[in-house]
């Protein structure tokens, strides 16, 4: 039984013939804030949507919660919360629409969806989602992902398509989310601001993991890496 | 709770077709057009186009049901809510029932929007019985719906899923199409010879196989 | 195995072809009712046995794709569907040619043939969409559940076909062919058996290497070096 949130080893994912992903071992604590840092193509959107089940791994092991995702898929994923730049919402519904269905999905379907909103800074509007700016896409996607109460929380680029005021609205979620005792795992290539936010993180290069150490240090591996 | 979800599928399905209502009565002119272009083909002879009305009907049903069909994964994978829906997590079986019931439900809706038309187009009267006619058209609409949700999901993220659904769905559709026709036929002209049951069974037996079928063959689909 | 096996039952079967035919198209008396074109049944009962096995070989291959997940039994299923559209586009064509003189027309839909014809369109859907998905993984999917339900519609259409066209006969069994002349129906079948064997074979291989060449098992790489920070100021 391991005692992480996160557990891989020599996590391995195969595209074709090219390896997107090669021999990742990462250990993330119950509660922590894990950062991934790397270049388009460096692997990261593939390392979250396995740890996500959503896409599975050609190599290697995954642990989530100290077991297989596959012992009970159902349990596991109603532990997980993802945040892609798919958004996963349907476009013709409102935002509210969209939450209440998948509230209703995980058998909460009484409770009330406004409180989610209030949270990411979003009105209550009945028009589509297909309406909806990048930025109040990305807020309700963090809605979404709030309203699901994850254990583990996959996020990829948070910070994308916001402004700079949402740039401090995120940072205050996230820090919140692993507060109440959620572990957030952020890929990003934000690498700045995300660092500051974060504990832990590693860096990615063509699929492997070329450093780890404390956050803050994260950019000097970056530098270190591409001149 | 696989019921419950499949449940909430269908109304979050009827919900979307309600946001967007325009496309439906879209279906249904798209429909009564092809109807109409029948009756060009054939040309203005009464006898000739009545007898063939079922035909007619079921046509215009198929043709149509490869729009609403497609449509309704277009939705699913447009805001990539499949993905959002695995990791809930939702029962494949449950998101399969739950959008074939919802479809099912839309081709009822569109075969009883479609045959007033057809009644003053092709100068149809009822000779069978009415039970026989809501019989046929919920079987073979069923048979339309099931192997449909799960070839709109196979086709779905394929490069030219418009031509593709079509051309994987139509030749399995075969035996729906020949039972709901005869049937809608019998209908129309009435049945002395009591041919409607063995079509009809048909037609049950077809259902049977691809609504079970279906929920096995969709997860596999949705877990690759 | 050496793929170039694979020919000893194509050049096997090709060979027995040429006996059994010559025996049923040459030495076997003249059928009594259809005359000459009776003889098509010693090459059309053959192809009909043989397209419909590997039709149901397709269908084993798919079922095994999908339990296994193994990529043999996908590329199984693909050679398999294409030698089965292939006999029966062949089928339908010995069909046809023997309803003119027989019935005056090339098609009388007639449900054996008509099921086969609609098997024909199943079947290229499957290969079309195939071709369409690039994924390996996704494809045999695909090509697992259409193939499936492509064979599992054929008993449905047939009935459903024989009602619809019920002023129909039924025709084509072995009755017409001449006793003594029942050999070359069966060397006949067991050559179209052969010569498809040999052709799935060839086939698997063939697709096989090339899946290899496209998505092959790949060494994972080495690891890299990892990056050592410099106590104070970073970067090297």
């Amino acid at each position: 039984m391991s005692r992480f949130a996160v557990e891989t080893r020599d996590l391995s994912r195969r595209f074709g013939r090219r390896w997107a992903l090669a021999r990742i071992n990462i250990q993330v604590e119950p509660g922590e804030r894990f950062l991934i840092v790397g270049s388009n193509g460096s692997g990261k959107t593939t390392l979250l949507r396995i740890l996500s089940t959503v896409l599975d791994a050609t190599h290697g092991d995954l642990l989530l919660f100290g077991q297989p995702p596959g012992r009970d898929p159902s349990w596991t994923r109603a532990q997980l919360g993802l945040l892609s730049h798919l958004h996963n919402v349907y476009s013709d519904l409102s935002g509210p629409e969209n939450i209440r269905v998948f509230l209703r999905l995980l058998g909460r379907g009484d409770e009330p969806v406004e409180p989610w909103f209030e949270r990411v800074g979003l009105e209550v509007r009945p028009d589509p989602v297909r309406s909806y700016s990048a930025g109040m896409m990305k807020r309700l996607s963090f809605a979404r992902l709030l309203s699901q109460k994850p254990q583990l929380a996959l996020i990829d680029e948070p910070y994308g398509q916001l402004d700079p005021a949402g740039f401090g609205f995120v940072d205050e979620l996230l820090t919140d989310l692993s507060e109440s005792g959620t572990t957030v795992v952020v890929a990003s290539h934000q690498v700045d601001r995300a660092r500051m936010l974060c504990q832990r993180a590693i860096l990615l290069d063509q699929g492997q993991l070329r450093w780890e150490g404390p956050a803050v240090d994260v950019a000097r591996a970056w530098g270190a890496l591409h001149g | 709770m696989i019921f419950r979800q499949a449940i909430e599928i269908f109304r979050k399905d009827l919900l979307i077709e309600w946001r967007g209502k325009a496309r439906f009565v879209a279906l249904a002119v798209f429909a009564a057009t092809i109807l109409l272009m029948m009756s060009f083909a054939i040309g203005p002879n009464n006898k000739e186009l009545q007898a063939h009305a079922s035909g007619y009907i079921w046509i215009a049903v198929l043709l149509t049901s490869t729009q609403l069909l497609a449509g309704s994964f277009q939705s699913e994978t447009e805001g990539g809510a499949l993905e959002g829906l695995r990791l809930l997590p939702v029962f494949p079986p449950s998101l399969f029932y739950g959008k074939a019931i919802a479809n099912w439900l839309f081709l009822v809706l569109l075969v009883v929007l479609v045959l007033p038309l057809s009644f003053a187009l092709f100068d149809l009267s009822i000779q069978g019985s009415y039970g026989l006619l809501a019989l046929v058209i919920l079987l073979g609409t069923a048979g339309v719906a099931a192997p449909g949700t799960l070839y709109a999901a196979l086709t779905a993220r394929a490069p030219a899923q418009q031509l593709m659904l079509p051309l994987l769905l139509f030749p399995l559709l075969v035996p729906t199409l020949l039972a709901a026709v005869k049937v809608t036929a019998l209908v129309f002209v009435g049945d002395p010879m009591g041919q409607a049951g063995g079509w009809l069974g048909l037609l049950a037996c077809f259902d049977v196989v691809f609504w079970m079928f279906g929920g096995v063959l969709f997860w596999k689909l949705v877990e690759s | 195995m050496n793929d170039k096996l694979w020919f000893v039952p194509l050049v096997l079967g090709l060979v027995a072809l040429a006996v059994a035919h010559y025996g049923g198209l040459v030495m076997a008396p003249t059928e009594a009712m259809m005359g000459e074109v009776g003889r098509i049944m010693y090459a059309h009962v053959p192809t009909a046995w043989t397209g419909m096995l590997m039709g149901l070989v397709a269908f084993v291959f798919a079922c095994g794709s999908l339990a296994t997940s193994k990529d043999g039994w996908d590329i199984g299923t693909h050679a398999s569907v294409e030698v089965a559209t292939l006999l029966c586009t062949l089928l339908c064509i010995q069909g046809a040619l023997w309803a003119k003189p027989t019935w005056g027309v090339y098609w009388d839909w007639d449900p054996r043939l008509t099921s086969t014809a609609i098997l024909v369109l199943s079947f290229a859907g499957v290969l079309i969409l195939r071709a369409l998905v690039h994924d390996q993984g996704k494809r045999r999917i695909v090509t697992g559940v259409t193939t499936i339900l492509a064979f599992v519609n054929v008993p449905i259409t047939y009935y459903s076909v024989k009602w619809w066209n019920t002023l129909h006969q039924d025709m084509s069994s072995g009755s017409s062919i001449a006793d003594e002349f029942k050999w070359s129906l069966y060397l006949g079948w067991l050559a179209m058996m052969l010569i498809a064997v040999g052709l799935v074979g060839l086939r698997s291989a063939g697709l096989m290497a090339r899946l290899r060449r496209e998505h092959g098992e790949t060494a994972l790489p080495k690891a890299k070096q990892k990056i050592e920070l410099l106590a104070e100021k970073g970067g090297a």
